[in-house]
């Protein structure tokens, strides 16, 4: 069995406060505070390898894997500058990053490392990674999330990233870098009053916690396109992240969930979650979409017309 | 102090590609050329600029998107490495930039006066984003003008790109505005593309323009349609379109730079000037001016 292979996995928020100002609010303190708990489950956990999906990495070309040994720099972020900088000095399993690249391809993904000085590390993994593991006692690998994926090339990613830790042995931990409602106020709020945007987002946020809480991990897999649909701002095509975290972690839901905080941030929601396998299961499991090990492309509707 | 003015608006795509064929010492990777059409276009927008008086050149880049309001860059200078992070195999960019933070302050004020949610960047260790190098280095590629970015906020995809050019057009009167009272001439710059669809695969050589062409032919037709009302100076027109073209082809438009653009330029009812038209990796990509002074205009192609 390589079960184990998997030590936990991780959902976190992307925005930058838990970072930069967990004092600005009771709510930003609790999440930090998971982070924290989480930084501490890592360290006393057999990882040997952090790999990092980050929803704030879009990427054009195929998927790219951060494969630069230190990659250092100092970020700002985009909307939130005025919090402060983020000065980053990461270590990557570049060996681990070629591996992850190898077995994409084998599944018929495009897929490429990045080794570049002064890449643009994103605030979501800054934020993560910092959090998570301070000291870079683990190296780290990051995925971008293509934009124009879709379920069956996601789902085949982290399937090839799976093929790469058994490969290679590696014990990893997995972190999700994703808002839930995504949300935000355009308008500038008080920290102390931050809230979710709505109470149809809210209202959601909590049933997927609920599935969280329950490991129904593949269940929210499969409830992907409903979810993007109903509280995710629709920017890319597709609600990716529950996609992932199922394939590199199992497509099953046997998993002791744990949603260590919710909280608004700037009006998205924001959750720190462990799941880990288990040998337990829970849910009538009605899986509506097929299973995919290999990435075909996309299908060419127009070409098959006349079929 | 007389009244300033906007003597050039330029819809003017920023792929890092046709910064990557230049070779430019500020770039580091180093390529055979490609993309000759849209950067000989470029050249040619150069040189006429080289013959305008103008004080400051303000862009608005897609790729500074904000969620809260509309920002504006407000530190005089910047000076780092711009690593594309979608292609940073071909765009690696050393810029040493100037910025108007007098311009930028009365700008952010004046939208704010209007209504608009707006901020200014004050943090020093901020990237100024790649469209906005990209854009700025084929337009005056020697840097000898100070530069004002302003952000694209993201109401396109937060509401509708109805909210978006109600949005974008009072942005660009109150940009307007400030510019008048600041006495300066000012070149406007809409750095974005039009169809905004990409291939997900690279050639092994990136410049290999065998490899080179639209996504799709629909994409096609709507980049053409829009520009036939360019030509015919239309933009009323071309703005009412916006939102189905917007929507039929992922079109960059949808950052709202071309409507602020308009709405600053009180809606050009006289032909732009076509300084090219060309896919990168499959997006379509036009260079086009619209000149006030009737006398400064010309037929380039």
């Amino acid at each position: 069995m390589d079960h184990d292979i998997i030590q936990f996995g991780l959902y976190v928020p992307p925005h930058p406060h838990p970072l930069l100002s967990p004092g600005a609010s009771e709510g930003y303190q609790r999440l930090r505070d998971a982070f924290d708990t989480c930084r501490e489950r890592i360290e006393n956990s057999d990882a040997d390898l952090i790999i990092v999906y980050s929803t704030t990495w879009p990427s054009i070309i195929g998927h790219q894997f951060q494969a630069n040994p230190n990659s250092e720099w100092v970020h700002v972020d985009d909307d939130f500058h005025y919090l402060g900088s983020m000065p980053y000095s990461f270590t990557m399993d570049s060996v681990f990053a070629e591996a992850c690249v190898e077995k994409a391809q084998e599944r018929g993904l495009q897929a490429r490392t990045v080794n570049y000085d002064a890449f643009p590390i994103d605030t979501g993994s800054i934020t993560a990674l910092s959090l998570l593991n301070p000291d870079n006692r683990i190296p780290a690998t990051i995925v971008s999330s293509n934009m124009y994926a879709n379920r069956s090339e996601t789902i085949v990613l982290g399937k090839a990233i799976r093929d790469a830790l058994t490969e290679e042995k590696r014990k990893a931990v997995v972190v999700v870098v994703s808002s839930l409602s995504n949300r935000m106020f355009t308008e500038p709020i008080d920290p102390s009053e931050d809230r979710i945007h709505s109470q149809k987002d809210d209202d959601w946020n909590r049933k997927i916690l609920e599935f969280f809480e329950d490991g129904r991990l593949e269940d929210l897999s499969q409830l992907s396109r409903e979810i993007h649909g109903q509280i995710r701002v629709q920017k890319v095509v597709a609600y990716k992240p529950a996609w992932w975290m199922a394939s590199i972690m199992g497509q099953h839901n046997n998993y002791d969930g744990e949603v260590l905080a919710y909280e608004a941030l700037n009006g998205s929601g924001g959750a720190v979650i462990q799941l880990t396998p288990s040998a337990g299961s829970i849910g009538d499991k009605e899986f509506d979409e097929d299973d995919v090990e290999y990435y075909r492309g996309d299908r060419n509707v127009l070409d098959q017309g006349g079929v | 102090m007389s009244k300033g003015e906007i003597v050039l608006g330029a819809l003017a795509p920023h792929p890092p590609h046709v910064v990557y064929a230049e070779n430019p010492d500020q770039n580091e990777p180093v390529s055979e050329g490609g993309w000759e059409t849209l950067r000989w276009g470029y050249h040619r927008l150069a040189r006429k600029l080289e013959t305008i008086d103008y004080d400051v050149m303000v862009v608005f880049t897609p790729h500074w998107q904000t969620y809260v309001g509309t920002h504006f860059l407000g530190v005089p200078g910047f000076s780092s490495k711009s690593v594309d992070p979608v292609f940073p195999n071909i765009f690696r960019y050393n810029y040493d930039l100037e910025v108007d933070v007098d311009l930028s302050e009365a700008m952010c004020k004046a939208a704010s006066d209007a209504g608009l949610i707006t901020r200014m960047m004050r943090n020093p260790d901020f990237r100024v984003d790649y469209g906005t190098i990209t854009s700025c280095h084929m337009m005056n590629p020697r840097w000898d003008k100070p530069i004002i970015t302003i952000s694209s906020n993201r109401n396109t995809h937060y509401y509708s790109p109805e909210v978006m050019i109600e949005q974008a057009l009072a942005l660009g009167k109150a940009c307007r505005t400030a510019i008048e009272e600041s006495g300066k001439k000012v070149v406007l710059v809409s750095s974005h593309s039009l169809s905004h669809r990409h291939f997900v695969t690279e050639s092994p050589l990136p410049e290999d323009m065998s490899k080179e062409h639209i996504y799709n032919h629909s994409q096609y037709v709507w980049d053409m349609a829009l520009i036939d009302l360019f030509r015919q100076g239309k933009m009323r027109e071309a703005i009412d379109i916006m939102p189905e073209f917007t929507e039929q082809t992922i079109a960059e438009t949808e950052g709202g730079g071309l409507v602020w653009m308009m709405g600053a330029m009180g809606m050009p009812d006289y032909p732009a000037e076509i300084y090219g038209y060309q896919s990168v990796i499959g997006t379509g990509n036009c260079i086009a001016a619209w000149v006030p002074q009737s006398d400064k205009r010309e037929i380039v192609l």
